[in-house]
């Protein structure tokens, strides 16, 4: 199971890795295999705000659907929305063409409350 | 079974032709309203016998109780007798209206009235309710009723509702339905309700607890009454699931151990058919703290007359007229046929089917909660490596029957769900057995036959990926 | 012991298999003081008693066949083809559960999907589903689905001449929801929309059968940023223009008309069809075409990760059993009907509704009181309409509803349906016997 080293993450397996001011938001690869075949995603609109733990999307599969947490609060400034025509993306490449959102974020500070790298393998049973 | 390929209905389409005679009219024509006439309908075109082959052979992709054995946990697919079909075809019933005022229509009101009693006889109850259309109708009722009662009394905080992890799937979208969160009480080592945990839960935000008994365990719920009475103590209700009243009639009265308001679903113990999804019905019935809050309305007699009435605090209409009312024809039939000593048998001969089920093969399945069950029990589908419940239940196919529920409930891995009923002969069970046994041994010997199964099918496994991943709901030409 | 095959004998080998003695002790969990309670019931009947004595109960209601019926008001006289029971009283349809094993339940499942197909082209839809317990519940469903798609609205406006019962379940369904119900009289286009509203709802055609166009409806809804949902007739939508085509985001009709029985009242079928944006949040089963390993096309269940086994309490709702027979019964009877036999349907009992009216309007001291309408109508009678009907059903006449069975302080209205069941003869009579009575 891969884990981006440059990316931290939520126990609810949500990642953010900064991207110059931005922080890029997706799921984990753990994440997306408990999952299996992800047939949609749902994700909100660009401008909204969303705080730190509430939702901002659901990811479904055929037989279970997940609610996306912020990871880290803020302004939505793009959607992934290649993966409006291929779901498919986020079990393919969750950490690169299976992005899901990308925030400005409210208050960066709130990044040190996530797991880094390590400590999150570490969650999942892996090292 | 009929493993050719048919065509849509839309494919055997032919311009200009029509499958029903109709009389032609002896009115003069009237303009349609300006502007509003509608132009395309591209509804197919086929003649009457093309109907009857196109949908005669659709009918032999199926599987059903009148073809093979179904043993679907929790589902009772137990015989649903022809003379039901009958009973409800007369046309005193089907060519009745709704409407037609009491006067006229004394006939349908003294059967709903009948059904009435003869169900909260036979559950133990003050007052029943036919309104609501199927189980998960019944229990959105139910738990608006406890609504409505908590809000009489002023106690709008209380917004907990608790369900025991072996409970019905549906009862937590019913309770959310009816504004409830929900709190998850786990079952301990015996399969019933962990007392310990109940306890814990009990506060007083607590609005009641919906318990499904036999739970989908298939097991009796030794603790009942006690439970109730903790429940009331702490200021809550007790919502029973009648689910799995099979195994239950004439052999125990929820309405006297406590359960304040209950569903069963008519289309389970009480034998109507299932119709591919339905319709079922979900009567509803009440002790007498609840029973003024029953839906409505209600057949009631006067000096010797039917008539209709809303319970006093009723919660409302929760459907338009008076439930199925050709279900409920169904189900009366049922039970004037089984009469008084009939019920009982049903129960004990749908126990016993189900635990001669369970001795002749958990040797092979393992059951996990291993105690003498009820109508039901849950085995696991797991007998070889890579072998999992789904290949178990697609392998049945290919040996002639329906599968058991599988993967339900969740608190058992790789469950298979089996549920025979009363109605299935000692030989059929027989039979049933020996081709689990097989495939237990196929799973060892040639694990590619179950997990290529099935191939006796009009279809082989289907992809419900690309189904969710790219919608096509409709034909399109 | 009807419908229980084993036999004694069978059931001791059966309980010396599970190692016990009698059928008693797989009961011992059951508390002893409740087990086995005396059931005050009669004795079981035989076939033939059972028959007789149902008979005899169910002769006691007026019905369609005694009688030249002219009461709709949400359940309707239409003709049901033979083809329609025959088929869908199938054992392997009828005695089959819901399609969760698609390779064996391939009958079900594409008889589905060439129901959601037509009803879809009815209504004007992208999607439709697999039914709902009735027209009522539909639409209670639909202004839930309205609620959660902007959770900052809570303005429900309802017409006010919609069916009474359709109201009540509505507000039996929203008791749980923070949402206001108001009213609005006339054509959905001058309904009070504001930015709190969460959907306008518009009657095609009303309870008492009036008929509005919706597109100014739907332009006002949506220019509010709220939703149009439609509750509408399905027969009605083969003649005139669909709910859809006018810029409804979501269709509710009661389907019973499309070749079910009346039954007293159920079972019906609950239609709801919706545009494609809300494709994965409308309630209940939806059947989707696939493939299987070799390329065979084949229907399952899908877009399950909306229902309340999996979504659980958030599921969009808690429905699991539905109509799906009477579904099956529309189905069939679309089909056998088809374009041509469903616009016939529809035009008879346009023109023969249209020709009652007329006659009807000619008689002193009765108004036709709707001006654009189907098959459904409402008149102002000179005398109460309750006794108008006691006096007509005497002479096997059923005229229509008295209003006043929902509302006391509209005595003197009764409204009329007509169907192509009736015959211009049945007419005629109906206007006689409204004239006489009139005197």
């Amino acid at each position: 199971m891969s884990i981006d080293p440059r990316a931290h993450y939520a126990a609810s397996h949500e990642y953010a890795r900064p991207e110059g001011d931005m922080l890029v938001i997706g799921i984990s690869d753990h994440a997306q295999a408990e999952l299996g075949d992800i047939v949609f995603v749902e994700l909100p609109q660009e401008g909204k705000a969303i705080g730190k733990g509430q939702t901002f999307g659901t990811v479904e599969s055929v037989k279970a659907a997940s609610d996306l947490y912020m990871p880290v609060g803020g302004k939505v400034t793009a959607v992934n929305t290649a993966l409006q025509a291929d779901p498919a993306l986020v079990n393919r490449e969750p950490y690169e063409g299976g992005w899901m959102i990308k925030i400005l974020p409210s208050d960066k500070k709130e990044l040190d409350q996530l797991l880094d790298a390590k400590s999150y393998g570490a969650t999942i049973g892996e090292e | 079974m009929n493993t050719t390929q048919e065509p849509l209905i839309f494919e055997l389409s032919g311009e200009g032709r029509v499958g029903c005679a109709l009389p032609k009219s002896d009115v003069p024509h009237y303009q349609l309203p300006a502007g509003l006439e509608r132009d395309a309908l591209d509804l197919p075109q086929v003649d009457e016998l093309t109907v009857v082959r196109h949908y005669s052979r659709l009918s032999q992709k199926n599987y059903s109780i009148d073809t093979n054995f179904y043993p679907l946990g929790s589902c009772t697919m137990k015989y649903n007798p022809k003379v039901n079909e009958t009973a409800a075809g007369l046309p005193g019933w089907r060519l009745s209206h709704p409407l037609a005022g009491e006067k006229y229509s004394q006939g349908s009101l003294e059967l709903i009235y009948k059904l009435q009693a003869s169900l909260a006889e036979i559950g133990g109850f003050k007052a029943v309710s036919l309104q609501p259309a199927a189980g998960a109708h019944g229990e959105f009722s139910g738990v608006l009723m406890i609504r409505k009662y908590l809000l009489d009394r002023g106690e709008a905080k209380r917004t907990k509702m608790l369900i025991p992890d072996s409970a019905h799937g549906t009862n937590p979208a019913s309770c959310a339905m009816a504004g409830f969160e929900t709190q998850t009480i786990p079952s301990g080592p015996d399969g019933n309700i962990d007392m310990k945990a109940l306890k814990a839960a009990l506060d007083d935000r607590v609005a009641g607890i919906m318990i499904t008994n036999p739970n989908t365990l298939g097991l009796f719920e030794k603790k009942i009454e006690k439970i109730a009475a903790m429940v009331h103590k702490a200021g809550g209700l007790v919502y029973g699931d009648g689910a799995n009243m099979n195994a239950l009639v004439g052999v125990f009265k929820p309405g006297e151990a406590g359960i304040d308001v209950m569903h069963f679903n008519l289309h389970k113990t009480f034998s109507t058919p299932h119709g591919g999804g339905g319709p079922g019905a979900g009567m509803i019935a009440a002790g007498k703290t609840l029973a003024p809050y029953l839906p409505g309305p209600v057949a009631v007699k006067n000096r010797g007359q039917y008539g209709l009435q809303m319970p006093d605090r009723s919660i409302g209409r929760v459907k338009s007229f008076l439930g199925n009312f050709g279900v409920l024809v169904r189900a009366y039939a049922y039970i004037l046929m089984q009469g008084k000593d009939g019920l009982r048998r049903i129960a004990e001969n749908s126990v016993l089917n189900a635990n001669y089920l369970k001795a002749s093969l958990e040797h092979a399945y393992v059951v996990k909660y291993p105690h003498t069950c009820m109508h039901e029990f849950v085995a696991m589908g797991d007998v070889a490596p890579g072998i999992h419940t789904l290949d178990i239940a697609k392998r049945l196919i290919d040996y002639g029957f329906h599968p058991p529920t599988i993967y339900f409930p969740l608190i058992v891995p790789e469950a298979l769900m089996i549920e025979p009923t009363e109605t299935e002969s000692k030989e059929t069970l027989d039979a049933f057995v020996e081709a689990m046994l097989a495939i237990a041994r196929e799973a060892v010997e040639q694990p590619q036959l179950l997990h290529d199964a099935p191939v006796t099918t009009p279809v082989g496994r289907l992809d419900e990926v690309q189904a969710a991943r790219y919608p096509v709901l409709r034909y399109k030409a | 012991m009807p419908f229980i095959p084993n036999t004694d004998a069978d059931r001791k080998a059966m309980l010396s298999t599970i190692g016990v003695d009698s059928v008693e002790e797989l009961f011992s969990d059951i508390p002893e003081k409740r087990r086995f309670p005396e059931l005050k019931l009669p004795e079981g009947l035989s076939e033939p008693e059972l028959l007789k004595e149902l008979e005899k109960m169910s002769a006691k209601n007026l019905t369609a066949d005694r009688a030249a019926w002219f009461l709709g008001a949400g359940a309707y006289n239409h003709f049901v083809p033979s083809v329609v029971p025959a088929l869908a009283s199938r054992g392997e349809f009828l005695t089959a559960y819901t399609p969760y094993q698609p390779e064996v339940s391939q009958g079900t499942l594409q008889s589905i999907f060439e129901y959601q197909s037509m009803a879809a082209e009815l209504l004007g839809m992208a999607v439709v589903n697999a039914s709902h317990y009735d027209g009522a519940t539909a639409l209670a469903e639909a202004i839930i689905m309205a609620l959660k798609n902007d959770p900052g609205r809570t303005e429900i406006l309802l017409p006010c001449d919609m069916h009474p019962e359709f109201k009540e379940v509505v507000a039996t369904y929203l008791a749980a929801h923070q949402a206001v119900i108001n009213e609005y009289s006339g054509s959905p286009s001058t309904a009070p929309v504001s930015s709190k509203t969460a959907c306008l709802v518009a009657s095609y055609p009303t309870f008492s059968g009036e008929i509005y166009p919706l597109e100014d409806g739907a332009r006002l809804a949506h220019d509010a940023g709220a939703l149009f949902i439609v509750q509408a007739d399905p027969l009605l939508c083969a003649i005139l223009k669909s709910p859809g085509a006018q810029g409804a985001d979501i269709v509710t009709a009661e389907g019973q008309c499309l070749g079910n029985s009346m039954n007293f009242g159920g079972p019906y079928l609950g239609m709801m069809g919706a545009t494609a944006t809300f494709m994965r949040k409308i309630p209940g089963r939806i059947v989707g075409e696939t493939k299987d390993k070799e390329g065979k096309r084949g229907y399952v269940l899908t877009l399950s990760a909306r229902e309340q086994h999996i979504r659980r309490e958030k599921a969009v709702s808690n429905i699991c059993s539905n109509q799906g027979l009477v579904m099956l019964q529309a189905c069939i009877y679309m089909a056998a009907m088809g374009k041509n036999g469903m616009k016939t349907v529809a035009g008879l009992c346009h023109d023969k509704a249209h020709y009652a009216a007329e006659q009807i309007g000619l008689i002193p001291g009765y108004k036709i009181r709707t001006r654009t309408f189907f098959k459904e109508f409402l008149v102002s009678t000179p005398v109460p309409a309750e006794t108008i009907f006691d006096r007509l059903a005497k002479r096997k006449v059923v005229p229509g509803l008295p209003l006043s069975r929902y509302d006391a302080a509209r005595p003197n209205e009764l409204l009329v349906c007509v169907t192509e069941m009736n015959t211009r003869a049945e007419i005629d009579s109906l206007v006689q016997l409204l004239k006489e009575v009139a005197q």
